[in-house]
């Protein structure tokens, strides 16, 4: 008889993007990772300007500088300062529950079912507030012209 | 239930036969539905009724046996704990979990996901080896230590939590979100002794650590079980073990012998029965 091999059927990388039906917490952790790559993407970047072009004398500075007052760069440091706000403290929020705090002992399943991080989605709304009012705060710095 | 009730609801049943086809595809039923019809209701009347060949895995048909996961309308749930008329749509999509292979329409191979579990050693583990061979009485334990494992000892394998992580999704080497908690609920369990032993397996790149907390898992779980809190725990295990804050847990001793039992008490004269 001819052995079948089972189909394989993992989602790959489109698994972790494809947040789908879940809930919040699954939200914050893909916007988590692209927060990452994307300060990832801007410290390489920044490192690439002041070695690489700066090591090339003024002319080659100072036509960098030029670019960069482009108003599409004012909103890209804006996005990074942004994803620095959400990443540093959504991260704080996942070093206290990944060491166990801030998540409740475990108790009895009664339906209907409330995990440990439902339970606590009180608090993980108020650090998300906290990241709005401070995205909104450097928005009016940045974008719209500051104090 | 009158006619009135009934309804049609179509079926989208992803169907694949290795023998035959070379990749899955979707075949369309029409199914008769009334208020607290199920899905797998939906699926057996297929079979019955429609398509003979319509493969599923099904046992108990009330949320114990763990068989019937499969992924409704890009949700994972088990088919007889899942209401049609929940979704308030015409039209089911029914696929096999996702992150695990599939061997023929919705039934996936589930050996590696039991190989796994049963590698981080579900059991208990104690060091005196004559006891264990030859018991002699039960650990004890009181209610409160029972209580801090309690809820992750209801597991029923059924594979959800695995189609439900995307860290089990892109990462095919990551022991998953049911094997790590089930590897709390046995360290945690003073009854055993075994912590050292599981420590090494977990303690990898592909074990705890891989786990980013993105909570699907607890989510999709049918029974309530929270996976991603045992896991967080056992991380707080191991970071305490590693930096010396650990306490250490006591192991619970052997029951005493019973040297005297109590008096019957007798029952009261209202539940006696006339002779």
């Amino acid at each position: 008889m001819k052995q079948m091999q089972p189909r394989q059927n993992y989602l790959g990388p489109g698994g972790w993007v494809w947040a789908g039906k879940y809930k919040l917490e699954r939200y914050l952790y893909l916007l988590h990772r692209i927060t990452g790559l994307g300060i990832l993407l801007f410290l390489i970047l920044h490192l690439c300007m002041t070695t690489i072009f700066r090591i090339q004398g003024q002319d080659v500075w100072e036509a960098t500088m030029a670019l960069l007052h482009n108003p599409w760069f004012k909103i890209g440091e804006y996005l990074v300062c942004a994803a620095f706000i959400y990443h540093a403290l959504n991260g704080l929020r996942l070093i206290l529950q990944e060491l166990g705090f801030a998540l409740g002992r475990p108790t009895p399943p009664v339906y209907p079912y409330k995990d440990a991080l439902r339970k606590k989605r009180p608090w993980t709304i108020a650090m998300i507030a906290v990241i709005a009012i401070l995205a909104l705060v450097f928005f009016y710095d940045f974008i719209v012209g500051g104090w | 239930m009158t006619e009135d009730s009934i309804k049609q609801i179509t079926l989208k049943v992803q169907r694949y036969n290795p023998e035959q086809d070379s990749t899955p595809h979707f075949q369309e039923f029409l199914v008769p539905v009334s208020r607290g019809t199920t899905v797998l209701e939906g699926l057996l009347y297929i079979k019955e009724n429609l398509d003979s060949t319509l493969t599923f895995r099904t046992s108990c048909r009330m949320a114990i046996c763990g068989s019937c996961g499969m992924l409704i309308n890009n949700y994972p749930h088990l088919a007889c704990h899942t209401q049609i008329e929940e979704f308030h749509s015409d039209t089911l999509t029914i696929k096999p979990l996702p992150n695990l292979p599939i061997l023929k329409d919705l039934v996936t191979d589930l050996i590696p996901f039991f190989n796994t579990h049963k590698s981080i050693k579900p059991y208990t583990i104690r060091h005196e080896t004559e006891e264990m061979e030859n018991p002699t009485a039960e650990f004890t334990q009181t209610p409160q230590e029972l209580e801090t494992f309690l809820q992750f000892t209801y597991c029923v394998k059924c594979g959800i939590c695995i189609s439900a992580c995307p860290t089990s999704a892109s990462d095919k080497l990551f022991l998953g979100p049911q094997a790590l908690a089930q590897c709390y609920r046995y360290c945690a369990d003073n009854r055993d002794e075994g912590w050292q032993e599981r420590f090494l397996l977990v303690d990898t790149d592909h074990g705890v650590w891989h786990c980013h907390l993105a909570g699907a898992c607890s989510e999709a779980c049918p029974k309530g079980l929270d996976p991603a809190l045992a896991i967080q725990l056992l991380k707080r295990r191991l970071t305490s073990q590693a930096i010396g804050l650990r306490k250490k847990q006591q192991s619970s001793p052997v029951a005493s012998p019973i040297t005297e039992t109590k008096a019957k008490v007798p029952f009261p004269e209202f539940t006696a029965k006339e002779s």
